[in-house]
């Protein structure tokens, strides 16, 4: 597979190149779709529409057979991943002292749901079940920071801080 | 042994392996399903709604999969059953829309109907609609996937019978649902519009759209009858509802189809009421054609006819027959020829398509068709398919050949210059250059021999010719057929051991075969090949061409041919001409007729000047328009027979008003020799009529007398003249129809040929040489031009190009070509040029594809404004007279 750090530097003529040179190597073994999407994803970051194209011709399949397995696991993903991730916690805790309206409200703000990014990629959103941080209830994480008591008034001031 | 079983009571004994549903089913108890297909081998056990109750099990297991076992005691309707169908039945309308007073789908809803029998009226997990958008890009099918259950049939059947994967399910858990390519709509999918998970969806998910808000299953009245496009034979109902024809759907009785159809059959219909279609007859005053009544129009052309035959004999006129009408009215239109015009100049445009055909198997064989059917294709452990584009040409054929490949492991060989979809399914795809088959086969044959895998037993036992043969075929090493075919000598050695060490193979060819000036030469190399390996006269084996229109086969049977009457049988033998004379009570010519292209010949040059054209398009079809389209112009009496004014008719002096298939009641015999009956479903349109019963007028008209009451009784006459016809009688076809040969009323059909002995006796191998093409690229020139069909359109566009459906999906005429030659010359995907050779030029968009092979141009010919034919070649086969519409050099040039 050879070194895959700093993707970003390579171009994208580049990445179908290491992308066409995978699938050569895997394109007659049975059951090899999944790997073939996993190794996209790490080249590309995630997996749009071209590059499901790309791989269902590349293994001789229809783009139904690969959507279908990229929209079945939540692994892989369709939008690129924003400078920032926003994680929500849905966690029991963080459900009961009401992380739902603060999911409501950023997606009202950011204009995105669940798995999407802004159109600008400053933020993807995304959702677990419990951070592990329910004495601050309702959590949510925003990269590597915990930004625990939320409140929907909040997240202004604290979306600033990530630019 | 049977298991022996009991259910709600009452006891059975079913083998092992059974599953509950059928078990059920054998003892006339009902199970209601959403999900399963047994007929089809699709049995998810997903809906559950087929559940039952098995005494001793604690679960209710799901009875489309689970088996019985011995002993079994299963209660399919108790309340524990009922009340679990219930719950599921609820889950299911939480997000159903309960809308069934205006959907397409009531009266004929699997979901509907279970709640009626269920007694459901709301759902106890109250509402959450999905709120999907429909999709509706397509002209073909709406998918409102708001009804859509999930059961998963539409999936199974578009990857596993159809083998599009179009659709697949996509996302999950409550977001499931049915994406179609990247989930942008069928359009942007890769889907060919064949419908047929529109056939299989239990619910109103998958809609016929044109059909929509035209009436309901139960206000429909079906017909059973056989699709008239290809040659195929496929079966379907016709929806009659106000004497209109609304809509085609799948008839699972159909023998050769079954539920399965392809776009054009099921979609492609409208054209049938057209609001251009000719309802009354036209003639030719001042110049201009204008309305006629049917008694002045008769009366002109016997007129007519009768003076040119008297000023210049019988052989001055002629009949293009067409094999787009029945049985009875070929045969009608021969018998007219010979009886009463007294000439045997009488073609139809098999003369274009098979002719070499059905000289090559006679000659070798000793008769001129498909020597096996088609479910015995799905069966072959090797299939050789050249010259046949057939996913796009023979739709539900292809479906065949993808089964044996996929489903029984059969190894495909692709002979074809173009990349054709099934070369994705070939073990070895063979490309050679257009017009080189025969060194192709001679290469074949060569490795056979040396490498000692002939069938020496059967080449001993069942042919002769056998050495003439092979001092021919031993020139042809893999090295030198390389040289001439550019197949590269190590594919060629494979192929033919592939081929000639299969316990059966099967060869299907069409057109790439057939339309060339060396065509029967290259039919005559099919027949070797199969002799050489013995793989003839057993089931799943043979040499097999795929004929293009839905009657060609029948033409030809019925004698609408210069040389033969019905059932092949020799003008120039005197005892069966004799035969001939005593039933129609008239003289008969002796001398054989011209062909389609002769004829048009002999028009040009003032020898013919009388013609009947019965629903053929000459003016379209025949090589070389521009002298085809003189000839006729030049043609002093012209008569045309058709549905709509088609390029032949804009030249005719008088102009009759035919019928579409659904007008009519008659017999049209399939490429595997089957003659199945069509059915009238609708009154004719205005005033048009029934060909048989133009023919019938016109033929008392000129003062013979020629009366029937029904097809039938024309197929009564076909019976007692035409031996291989012998047995084929109207209630005998009701179901399945008969294959011929079929000689008396007792006996069964014949599924496949040649099976003790060849029908001439021997097989007779013929050596045959390898001889370019009539027309070869050179600088001015410099490409090879190939023409064919493509799947959304149907001979000169006639009727599919007044199928709205059709029109939008494919609307004009592409020119395809290789990158590499695009990239030379400077052309972009799309860009409109001129393509010329030495007989004429046309415009049209570029369409640039790996499918055609460097060097190699490829069109369709179904587009009057880009009509393909003005530039190909109408160089004849010497033996069959079949144009070379395969090969011909043509240049490019771009528009500035």
């Amino acid at each position: 597979m050879g070194c895959l750090c700093n993707q970003q530097e390579i171009s994208e003529e580049e990445k179908y190149k290491q992308l066409k040179e995978f699938i050569a190597e895997n394109r007659e073994k049975k059951g090899y779709l999944i790997p073939v999407l996993h190794m996209a994803q790490v080249i590309f970051g995630y997996l749009p529409d071209e590059v499901q194209a790309f791989v269902a011709r590349g293994m001789n399949i229809s783009t139904s057979q690969v959507k279908g397995v990229v929209t079945f696991y939540s692994y892989f993903k369709t939008s690129p991943a924003g400078r920032h991730h926003i994680t929500v916690c849905l966690g029991t805790a963080c459900y009961v002292r009401g992380s739902k309206k603060i999911l409501d409200a950023l997606e009202d703000k950011l204009g995105i749901k669940v798995g999407e990014t802004t159109p600008d990629r400053r933020f993807s959103m995304g959702v677990q079940r419990c951070l592990g941080a329910c004495g601050l209830a309702p959590v949510i994480m925003i990269d590597e920071d915990v930004h625990g008591r939320m409140t929907a008034k909040k997240l202004d001031k604290i979306l600033d801080q990530y630019k | 042994m049977g298991l022996k079983i009991k259910i709600d009571n009452i006891p059975l004994e079913v083998p092992e392996g059974t599953t509950i549903l059928n078990a059920a089913k054998k003892a006339g108890i009902y199970i209601p399903t959403l999900c399963a297909m047994p007929e089809l081998g699709f049995t998810p056990g997903s809906c559950r709604v087929c559940v039952v109750e098995v005494e001793g099990l604690t679960n209710l297991p799901a009875s489309c999969v689970y088996p019985v076992r011995d002993g079994m005691v299963i209660h399919t309707n108790s309340q524990r059953v009922k009340e679990a169908r219930r719950m599921v039945l609820e889950l299911l309308l939480s997000n159903h829309p309960l809308d069934c007073m205006t959907c397409e789908k009531s009266g004929d809803c699997a979901l509907e109907n279970l709640a009626y029998e269920l007694g459901v009226k709301e759902s106890r997990f109250g509402r959450r609609e999905k709120r999907l958008p429909l999709d509706e890009s397509n002209p073909f099918i709406v998918r409102d996937l708001n009804k859509c259950v999930l059961c998963g049939r539409c999936v199974e059947i578009c990857n596993e019978i159809q083998q599009t994967h179009a659709i697949n399910t996509g996302y999950r858990s409550s977001k499931s649902k049915i994406i179609a390519g990247l989930d942008e709509g069928l359009k942007y999918s890769d889907c060919v519009f064949c419908g047929q998970c529109v056939a299989v969806c239990p619910v109103g998910a998958l809609i016929d759209k044109a059909a929509q808000g035209k009436g309901r299953s139960w206000e429909f009245r079906k017909v059973h009858t056989i699709c008239n496009y290809c040659g195929c034979g496929c079966g379907f109902d016709l929806n009659i509802k106000d004497k209109k024809v609304v809509k085609v759907t799948s008839n699972s009785e159909s023998v050769v189809n079954g539920i399965n159809l392809c776009v054009k059959g099921r979609f492609g219909n409208d054209y049938i009421h057209r609001d251009d279609r000719l309802t009354t007859p036209f003639i030719r005053k001042n110049g201009k054609l204008e309305p006629a009544t049917w008694e002045e129009a008769l009366q002109l052309i016997s007129d007519k006819f009768k003076k040119i035959k008297e000023e210049s004999g019988s052989d001055s006129l002629a009949v293009l027959s067409s094999a787009k009408c029945t049985n009875e009215e070929n045969f009608l239109l021969m018998k007219f020829a010979r009886a009463i015009l007294g000439t045997n100049n009488v073609d139809h445009c098999a003369r274009l398509c098979h002719s070499s055909t059905v000289a090559g198997l006679a000659s070798a064989f000793g008769s001129g068709a498909m020597t096996n059917s088609i479910k015995e294709i799905a069966n072959a452990s090797v299939i050789y398919l050249t010259g046949s584009n057939t996913t796009e040409n023979h739709p539900i054929i292809a479906l065949e050949i993808k089964k044996a490949v996929t489903k029984n492991g059969a190894k495909l060989i692709v002979a074809d210059p173009r990349e054709i979809e099934l070369a994705k399914y070939a073990t070895v795809w063979l490309r050679q250059k257009p017009g080189t088959d025969v060194a192709l086969f001679n290469g074949l044959m060569n490795v056979i021999i040396n490498e000692g895998l002939e069938d020496k037993k059967f080449i001993q036992e069942r042919t002769e010719d056998y050495e003439k043969m092979k001092k021919v075929v031993l020139k042809y090493t893999p090295e030198i057929a390389e040289k001439i075919t550019g197949v590269p000598a190590e594919d060629i050695r494979k192929a033919a051991r592939i081929y000639a060490t299969a316990p059966c193979a099967s060869i299907i060819y069409s057109m790439g075969i057939t339309q060339h000036t060396t065509g029967t030469d290259n039919v005559l190399s099919t027949a070797n090949l199969a002799m050489l390996t013995g793989n003839v006269g057993k089931e799943s084996t043979g040499v097999n061409p795929l004929r293009g229109q839905s009657n060609v086969q029948g033409a030809c049977d019925m004698g609408a041919l210069p040389n033969v009457y019905s059932g092949y049988q020799a003008v120039t033998d005197s005892q069966v001409r004799e035969k001939f004379s005593q039933a129609w009570n008239v003289e008969l010519p002796d001398r054989i007729g011209l062909t389609v292209v002769e004829i048009l010949n002999a028009a040009y040059e003032g020898k013919i000047r009388g013609i009947f054209v019965m629903a053929e398009n000459p003016a379209m079809s025949d090589p070389d328009l521009n002298h085809a389209r003189e000839a006729l112009k030049k043609t002093e009496f012209l008569v045309v027979s058709d549905m709509f004014m088609t390029e032949t008719g804009e030249l005719a002096d008088v102009i009759l008003p035919g019928v579409s298939f659904a007008e009519k009641d008659g017999t049209i015999t399939n490429t595997e020799r089957r003659v199945q009956r069509i059915r009238k479903a609708i009154e004719p349109i205005g005033e048009a009529k029934p060909e048989w019963k133009i023919i019938c007028a016109l033929a008392q008209k000129m003062g013979y007398p020629m009366q029937y009451n029904s097809p039938a009784e024309i197929m009564e006459e076909i019976a007692n003249l035409t031996p291989i016809y012998g047995g084929i009688l109207y209630p005998r076809l009701e179901k399945e129809g008969l294959q011929w040969p079929c000689p008396n009323s007792n006996h069964p059909g014949t599924k496949y040929l040649h099976q003790e002995k060849f029908t001439r006796g021997k097989g007779k191998f013929f050596p045959v040489e390898f001889k370019e093409a009539a027309e070869l690229p050179d600088q001015e020139y410099p490409f090879i031009f190939t023409t064919g069909r493509v799947l959304y359109h149907f001979h000169t566009g006639t009727v599919t190009r007044r199928s709205r459906g059709l029109c939008e999906i494919y609307p004009e005429a592409l020119v395809e070509i290789n990158p590499q030659d695009a990239e030379e010359l400077n052309i972009q995907d799309g860009e409109v040029i001129e393509v010329s050779s030495r007989r004429g030029k046309i415009r049209a968009k570029t369409q640039i594809t790996e499918k055609s092979g460097k060097g190699v141009i490829f069109m369709s010919f179904h587009f009057y404004e880009a009509a393909a034919n003005l530039l190909t070649n109408a160089a004849l086969d010497p033996v069959s007279k079949i144009p070379e519409y395969k090969v011909c050099a043509v240049k490019l040039q771009k528009i500035n």
